[in-house]
């Protein structure tokens, strides 16, 4: 297959995907028992007026009039507004998904930076007590909420120490000094715990590439261990390694989900946990399916990347295509 | 390894830098004070949502009413001076204080008072503030400083509905955008809304009485209790306006740090009881349930101990509070023989649905055991709040037993609406709410005494307790109302002393 066929034939799978997507979620959410119109009136709503704010709010049409509607708007980048506040769901998204993305962004590059030197040390060093340190460290991380590893780091360095603030966000565009000071220990408990699941990876993909051919011819004609690792080593065990990142970039936006809970922090989570209790459905769909969609484009994304590194995947798929 | 210190040396400086840029910030936020609440306002306008977390921020602070609830519970003036009722208690006239200015500059005259009463009445979205003000016929303007209010029926609770939501008073001319900017008169404006995290108070420049001492307050919510007092304990945060963890208490028990208030509330912790159904129709069964709970330990488990004793529908702040806390004594024995009469000697199984707030499923766990104690078996279930409780217990009434606060002033009335989830049905009970609402004034409260005893000796639920109001602030905070008598988290007396 040539690489442009392939690329359209992923393109349409994520497309189909996401039609799917959309399908499943807006059903299931419908499903979900308890109304908005109830919720907004609380404990003194008698039932007529429940039945006249929710005729009011469009919610007793036909489930498919209303996910027609729904897909119409995602598909003319309307999102509607929000049932309970009336405000626009687009701008609200965007603004929080920029939260969101700084704290999966920085979380991850910073899991990344941490891993890559542990893991491959633990490789190295894997029938030592000190190798055998850094996997069980790793593996103690790994079992670690992180919702806890929040509250720990709370502990320290906000209560104990005073450095850090324990909670809430400002802006980076108000301030960065700032900014920085409110991130840091949400990013931090976020990475925390990435690393180390991406420390076990990495541990496992260099344990074999010590035992790989190249590594040993490159030892025999004289490079030293770490500059051959880094040469060599590298780019085979990061076919393993993006391939892991994609996996995990949906767990990190799932423990940003929760961070940002502990840390007060306006992002995409906390909007979508708050709707979710509001029966705010039309918003809960919408950031649903912003998070399918990076879920998915992240998956494709990856794929593409993991041809372009290893070129035997390239030549496989022509051989079987020609058998 | 000569990396590895490197990179040691450049996060150490990172962490000393970020600790200086904590010096100098908070130098420069002293004069905000930041308040740690627990539930979020969905949105600002509280003409359209009854979130109880709405008019907490906005109610006396933001908006003004006619009069308002004072600390004991006691009606005082704000936008109207003074007032007066004609004898046969159908006429209202309210004399408006001539300085009173909305946040917009504009002059809150008898028209503007008269528009938004009006506009509440007639297009009222949540079902309280038509509850209210049904009894209203008119709201008329008598020049600019008088508010006549009719009513088709003597109501006396006017007064003091007027005091709350559904007595506020809107601009006229901003409120087309409540959601986001409130437009009222109060001491304070709203400059910044960020649902589910903060709402931002400022001074607002045409406060038309005292100035307010704090210049900027910022309402902090927190879903988690956990990060809350870790936040006031490590200074991001000025005070917490309700303590949900007494566990946490000792932790702020360094008085050159923090202050801690203990004060009372108007929610009722009820174990509401569906009297519909066919065992708990019964009032043996609901008699025994009563002298099953030892409501004293109950309370010592789930609050620390805190909190108090009523017995009835009714906080010490309304005028018609009888302690009645004795009269279901904890006594086992007693509720064993109670449930053999009504024919349960060999047991009886019941569902437990509460909603999932923490002082709810830690009152499960004791419930269970207490009435295990007895005999009866309770099949507990947890139910998402708002929206799944609302949907299965408030609406369908599908329930045995259930866990709940009761946050709304004089919401005792509430039980005489047979509809109402608790499915309570009580012909004298109903009568006496009524006519301690349109009767001869004189008799109101004595009415509604009556009222909670006979709620009290129907066992109609059992009143397990009433939230305590545990305000923590940091040391040089003061003026923070002890009790919570009304929705209002009041911030108008608020002072921090300079350090």
């Amino acid at each position: 297959m040539t690489p442009l066929r392939r690329l359209a034939r992923s393109l349409a799978e994520l497309i189909l995907s996401l039609l799917v997507a959309s399908l499943i979620v807006y059903g299931l959410l419908n499903l979900l028992p308890g109304d908005v119109a109830q919720v907004m009136l609380g404990t003194n709503a008698d039932p007529t007026a429940a039945a006249k704010l929710r005729a009011e709010l469009g919610l007793n049409r036909p489930f498919p009039v209303r996910y027609a509607d729904w897909m119409g708007g995602l598909l003319t980048g309307n999102l509607g507004s929000s049932v309970v506040s009336g405000e626009p769901i687009a701008p609200e998204i965007a603004s929080r998904l920029a939260v969101t993305g700084w704290l999966v962004g920085l979380a991850m590059a910073l899991a990344v930076l941490a891993c890559l030197p542990a893991g491959i040390y633990a490789a190295v060093h894997r029938r030592r007590a000190r190798g055998f340190a850094v996997s069980a460290a790793s593996q103690i991380l790994m079992s670690l909420p992180a919702f806890l590893a929040g509250i720990l780091l709370i502990l320290v360095f906000s209560v104990t120490l005073g450095w850090l603030p324990a909670g809430s966000y400002v802006p980076l565009t108000q301030s960065p000094p700032d900014w920085l000071r409110h991130i840091v220990l949400p990013v931090c408990a976020l990475a925390l715990v990435q690393a180390a699941v991406l420390a076990r990876y990495v541990r496992s993909a260099f344990i074999d590439v010590l035992a790989d051919d190249h590594l040993r011819t490159a030892r025999a004609v004289g490079w030293r261990l770490w500059p051959a690792l880094l040469r060599h080593g590298l780019r085979n065990a990061s076919i393993s390694l993006v391939t892991v990142l994609g996996l995990q970039l949906s767990t990190l936006l799932v423990g940003a989900i929760v961070i940002e809970q502990v840390f007060v922090i306006p992002g995409l989570g906390s909007y979508l946990l708050d709707a979710v209790s509001m029966r705010d459905l039309v918003v809960v769909a919408d950031v649903v399916m912003v998070l399918v969609a990076m879920v998915l484009l992240i998956t494709f994304l990856v794929d593409l990347l993991v041809v372009l590194i290893d070129p035997r995947l390239r030549v496989t798929a022509d051989v079987q295509e020609e058998q | 390894m000569r990396a590895g210190l490197r990179a040691a040396a450049a996060a150490c400086a990172l962490v000393l830098a970020l600790s200086g840029l904590a010096g100098c910030s908070q130098e420069g936020a002293s004069d905000t004070v930041v308040l740690g609440a627990t539930a979020a306002p969905p949105t600002l306008d509280l003409t359209t949502n009854n979130a109880a977390a709405i008019p907490q921020t906005l109610l006396y602070n933001v908006y003004e009413t006619l009069l308002r609830v004072d600390d004991g519970g006691e009606l005082r003036p704000l936008l109207a001076r003074s007032w007066s009722q004609s004898a046969d208690g159908l006429r209202y006239a309210f004399r408006l204080d001539d300085r009173a200015r909305f946040a917009s500059g504009a002059r809150v005259d008898a028209a503007a008072v008269a528009d938004s009463l009006n506009r509440m009445r007639s297009r009222p979205t949540i079902e309280v503030v038509r509850t209210q003000l049904a009894a209203v016929a008119a709201v008329s303007a008598q020049g600019e400083d008088t508010v006549v209010i009719t009513l088709k029926q003597r109501d006396n609770f006017l007064l003091y509905n007027l005091s709350g939501v559904a007595g506020i008073i809107i601009d006229p001319a901003r409120r087309s955008d409540l959601a986001r900017h409130p437009a009222g008169s109060g001491p304070y404006r709203v400059t910044g809304f960020s649902p589910g995290e903060s709402v931002d108070l400022e001074a607002s420049a045409t406060a038309w009485h005292e100035r307010p001492q704090v210049p900027r307050v910022r309402f902090s919510y927190y879903a988690d209790a956990t990060s809350q007092t870790a936040a006031l304990l490590s200074g991001d945060l000025d005070v917490i306006t309700d303590l949900t963890t007494p566990q946490a208490v000792s932790r702020f028990s360094d008085p050159k740090r923090f202050t801690v208030t203990r004060g009372t509330t108007n929610g009722e912790v009820v174990l509401g009881l569906n009297n519909f159904t066919k065992a708990l129709s019964d009032r043996r069964v609901r008699e025994a349930i009563n002298m099953a709970i030892d409501r004293k330990g109950l309370l010592d488990v789930v609050w620390n101990g805190q909190g108090t004793l009523i017995g009835s529908m009714v906080p010490p702040t309304d005028p018609w509070y009888t302690d009645l806390s004795k009269r279901w004594p904890y006594d086992p024995a007693r509720a064993r023989s109670l449930l053999a009469q009504a024919g349960h000697a060999h047991g009886l199984t019941l569902r437990l649905r509460v909603p999932t707030l923490p002082y709810a499923t830690a009152s499960t766990r004791v419930i269970t055991d207490m009435l295990g104690r007895v005999g009866i078996t309770v099949v507990t279930d947890e139910l998402e709040f708002p929206a799944r409780w609302l949907d299965v217990v408030y609406t369908r009434a599908d329930y045995d037993m259930t866990v709940i606060a009761h946050v709304e002033p004089h919401d005792i009335v509430n039980w005489a609406n047979p509809d109402y989830y608790w499915r309570y049905r009580n012909p004298t009970f109903t009568r006496l709410i009524a006519e301690a609402a349109s009767g001869p004034a004189g008799q109101s409260t004595a009415k509604m005494r009556q009222a909670a005893t006979i709620l009290s000796d129907d066992a109609a639920g059992d009143f397990l307790y009433l939230m305590p109001k545990i305000t923590v602030a940091k040391a040089g905070i003061t003026g923070l109302q002890r009790n919570a008598a009304s929705l209002s988290f009041d911030l108008t007396s608020l002072r921090r002393s300079s350090r």
